[in-house]
């Protein structure tokens, strides 16, 4: 099987370059990720993230043939030769398929991730019935694997001041949390031209999502809020 | 060489569950905290837990603290230690509700509290029926909670260090542990972290076999980083299989989803649990579970063309059941196992999944030696919390669900402890300058050129010698050979070179790093199993099939110098409770 991957070490490399790698037959690998371990036996110099090799960590994200995807996930026998792998467009390469995703992180914690409740604390579980929980699902389960923002053209051109699909689906998480009482400060945090409204229903996100998440209707849903809001 | 230096007052070495617990405990309390961890936080092994996180809260059918802990010491074989157990058990109620409060999307019940589950080995009233102990967030729990404990940490404004590589404890000639030398992947670079304490919670070894559950990044670091500080490693021998992990990939699958109804069937379509545990059949524990298994694919009643699995059945459960309530489990069936568990049911074998033993402590989380004054004195500084660690709860076999337990319950004591220390240790003793030279000269010899072997082929050598020498079933030949093949290995690691010598996110560098803890770690199990002669839980001796409480009922201490062993006994005394003494286990 033939591979193409991209390839650059800011050490030694004046530029990046492609460079191709055979994998023989028999070579026992059904996932991708399972592949770019055995060509990491044979060039121990080739470096990559990977975690859980199940899918659940968002580690091994990478552009697999033109598309962003988890690795670990991927069916070899699903891909076009030669698999042309590339590290996440759009992002600072620090090595090779490693890219420094500090940005998406800090976008990330712009939404204020957490759960803001100012009652006392009661002495048992917050209450929240089986359809209230049933909002969250689609949106809790995001693994932070970045293959989204790095996928929206949006995302590309504003980076720094818009802040992408995968932060817009965790504050959607909380806006959507019947037990979250800071909607209006979220709402407030995201009225501006760039950071939520720059997106423009590419949805190249909902597309792309290795775990069939839909931030494109997330970020749909907390428009319709605001627009509700204001009337 | 001048290290670049920073100085908190406490260090957590670990991303997981148990780290961030801990992390939080000192960030509220204002302390000084530096988290670091070699993969971004929420990359850590704790996503991966599914089933859920047991507390008596008694939502779904009657439940009681003291019920919970008659579970824990019966499924750990008497071998856990009782005031800890009890702490734990009595803690978990308060801990979920809190839990529950920082965010954590737990499914619901009609009433609107949280959904708990069925899972192995719990009982309602020393024995008697099924409890429903688990609490649930479907089957991502882990993930939930992980998310949520990273999030509160951010919002308590925890420094982190992240794709950072601790490499070893720094600790002085009084025994103090001072911080650890750690290494910033991205460039190479190494850094000294000075802390007044150190926290470990590095996770477990699965990575010792080849294949099971665990995740690529289990090389437990940290326990052989206390090995290498002279501290030695309790229980090692108690490795758990995990009953239901995807044949031929090792992925797990729940014990939720026999909680939810599933059972297992072999080649002759019968449920055989009912063989093995008439009482609590596909819910006995794991070690139990997984034995019995092991037993039906030796007898030649396997499935498939390498009669090499049995099938795990869902498919007569309400389709919206799986769909809520397991989904990720369905779809790690379907992607891996190209079958969905509504129609057909899961080829499944058991699967290397957690370590019982680790790093010594006591219920605080304080890491405990046989020094001076009796088997338990504290190191002074240092921590350790969740699977790296050995408080003892799990004792022989761990009970599903108290993992996620173990990580907040012990997370959160460590913590707390931690601040006490701070409060008794106001400054910073001098650093250690013998013990970073000592560290030093160990990276210094991954920069040697040449000819060796290669990291991966030694490893893999390392892992295929485990899985063969010290499985599901021991006897003394095996083990024996098994701890001379594992030193042999462990010799030939010298002769290990890289070919990669770059520094900038050099995963190579940090592979051979793993190797040196996997070896490490590896020879600590082995040479245990060998020296345990009674069968115990997960450690299942086919020469010696009887437990022997006359002369094991205690635990195991290995050290890395002279690959010594040493024992010391089990507390069997709780905190406030009568004793639970030692009876046979029956499921």
């Amino acid at each position: 099987m033939k591979f193409s991957i991209y390839r650059y070490n800011p050490q030694t490399d004046a530029k990046p370059y492609m460079r191709d790698y055979v994998l023989g037959n028999n070579h026992g690998a059904v996932m991708l990720l399972d592949a770019l371990l055995l060509l990491k036996v044979q060039d121990d110099s080739l470096s990559f993230r990977r975690s859980c090799r199940e899918g659940v960590c968002g580690s091994d994200a990478m552009n697999i043939n033109g598309r962003n995807g988890l690795a670990c996930i991927t069916p070899l026998h699903t891909l076009a030769e030669p698999v042309v792998l590339r590290p996440l467009p759009g992002m600072p390469v620090i090595r090779d398929l490693v890219v420094d995703l500090s940005q998406f992180y800090r976008q990330y914690r712009e939404v204020k991730p957490w759960l803001i409740n100012h009652d006392p604390e009661p002495e048992i579980e917050r209450l929240q019935t089986p359809e209230e929980r049933a909002h969250l699902d689609g949106l809790y389960e995001c693994i932070l694997c970045a293959c989204c923002s790095t996928a929206c053209p949006s995302f590309w051109w504003n980076p720094d001041r818009f802040l992408g699909p995968a932060a817009l689906l965790q504050s959607w998480r909380f806006l959507a949390d019947s037990r979250d009482q800071a909607t209006g400060q979220r709402l407030d945090d995201l009225e501006d031209p760039y950071r939520l409204f720059r997106c423009h229903t590419i949805m190249n996100c909902t597309d792309i999502c290795p775990k069939g998440l839909n931030p494109s209707r997330a970020i749909g849903n907390i428009r319709q809020m605001l627009l509700k809001r204001s009337l | 060489m001048n290290i670049a230096r920073r100085r908190f007052d406490c260090l957590v070495i670990g991303a997981g569950g148990g780290g961030l617990r801990a992390a939080l405990q000192l960030a509220q309390a204002e302390a000084h905290v530096a988290v670091v961890s070699k993969v971004f936080p929420t990359r850590s092994h704790t996503v991966a837990a599914q089933g859920g996180m047991n507390a008596a809260l008694g939502n779904v059918l009657p439940d009681n603290w003291l019920w919970h802990m008659y579970d824990t010491v019966k499924g750990g074989d008497y071998l856990g230690d009782q005031d800890a157990i009890e702490y734990m058990c009595q803690a978990a109620p308060r801990l979920v509700i809190e839990l529950e409060h920082y965010g954590v999307p737990f499914t619901r019940l009609p009433s609107g509290r949280i959904y708990q589950r069925k899972f192995g080995g719990q009982s309602q009233n020393f024995g008697g029926e099924q409890a429903a102990r688990t609490c649930a967030a479907a089957d991502r729990t882990g993930h939930a909670i992980l998310h949520a404990l990273y999030q509160q940490n951010i919002r308590a404004r925890t420094h982190f260090f992240d794709e950072y590589f601790a490499v070893d404890l720094l600790r002085d000639q009084d025994g103090y542990v001072l911080g650890a030398l750690v290494l910033e992947i991205e460039t190479g670079e190494l850094l000294i972290i000075e802390a007044r304490t150190t926290l470990i919670a590095t996770g477990g070894a699965g990575r010792i076999y080849r294949t099971g559950t665990n995740a690529l990044i289990n090389t437990g670091d940290g326990m052989a980083m206390a090995l290498r500080t002279g501290i030695p490693l309790e229980d090692m021998e108690f490795i758990q299989f995990h009953p239901t992990g995807i044949a031929g990939f090792g992925m797990l699958i729940t014990e939720g989803a026999r909680g939810e109804g599933g059972y297992l069937v072999n080649a002759d379509g019968e449920r055989f649990m009912e063989r093995y545990a008439p009482h609590a059949k596909d819910l006995a524990s794991r070690d139990v579970v997984s034995r019995a298994i092991a037993i039906e694919l030796r007898e030649g009643r396997g499935c498939g063309p390498r009669k090499d699995h049995v099938l795990l059945k869902l498919d007569h459960l309400p389709a919206d059941i799986i769909k809520n309530r397991l989904p990720g489990i369905r779809e790690t069936a379907m992607r891996f196992a190209h079958v969905d568990p509504v129609e057909k049911p899961i080829p499944v074998s058991p699967s290397l999944h957690y370590m019982m033993g680790g790093i010594p402590t006591n219920r605080f989380g304080q890491v405990v030696v046989p020094e001076h004054h009796g088997p338990e004195e504290p190191v002074p500084g240092l921590y350790a919390a969740g699977e790296c660690a050995c408080v003892s709860i799990h004792g022989a076999n761990r009970l599903g669900g108290n993992s996620l337990l173990d990580i907040v319950v012990f997370g959160r004591a460590a913590g707390e402890h931690m601040v006490q220390y701070l409060s008794e240790n106001p400054y910073h003793r001098p650093l250690d300058a013998e013990s970073v030279d000592r560290v030093m000269q160990r990276l210094a010899r991954w920069d040697r050129k040449g000819e060796g072997e290669s990291v991966d082929a030694l490893g893999d050598e390392l892992r295929r010698t485990m899985e063969e020498y010290c499985g599901v079933f021991r006897t003394q030949e095996v083990l024996d050979e098994g701890v001379h093949k594992i030193v042999a290995i462990g010799q030939r690691l010298s002769d290990v070179r890289l070919k990669d010598h770059s520094r900038v996110f050099n995963t190579a560098r940090i592979e051979a790093l793993e190797l040196e803890n996997l070896v490490d770690v590896a020879t600590a199990t082995v040479v245990s199993a060998a020296a345990r002669t009674e069968s115990r839980g997960a450690h299942s001796r086919e020469d010696y099939p009887q437990r022997d409480d006359l002369k094991w009922l205690r635990h195991s201490l290995f050290y890395r110098a002279g690959r010594r062993m040493d024992y010391k006994p089990v507390r069997m005394k709780p905190l406030t409770v009568d004793s639970f003494p030692p009876k046979q286990r029956v499921y």
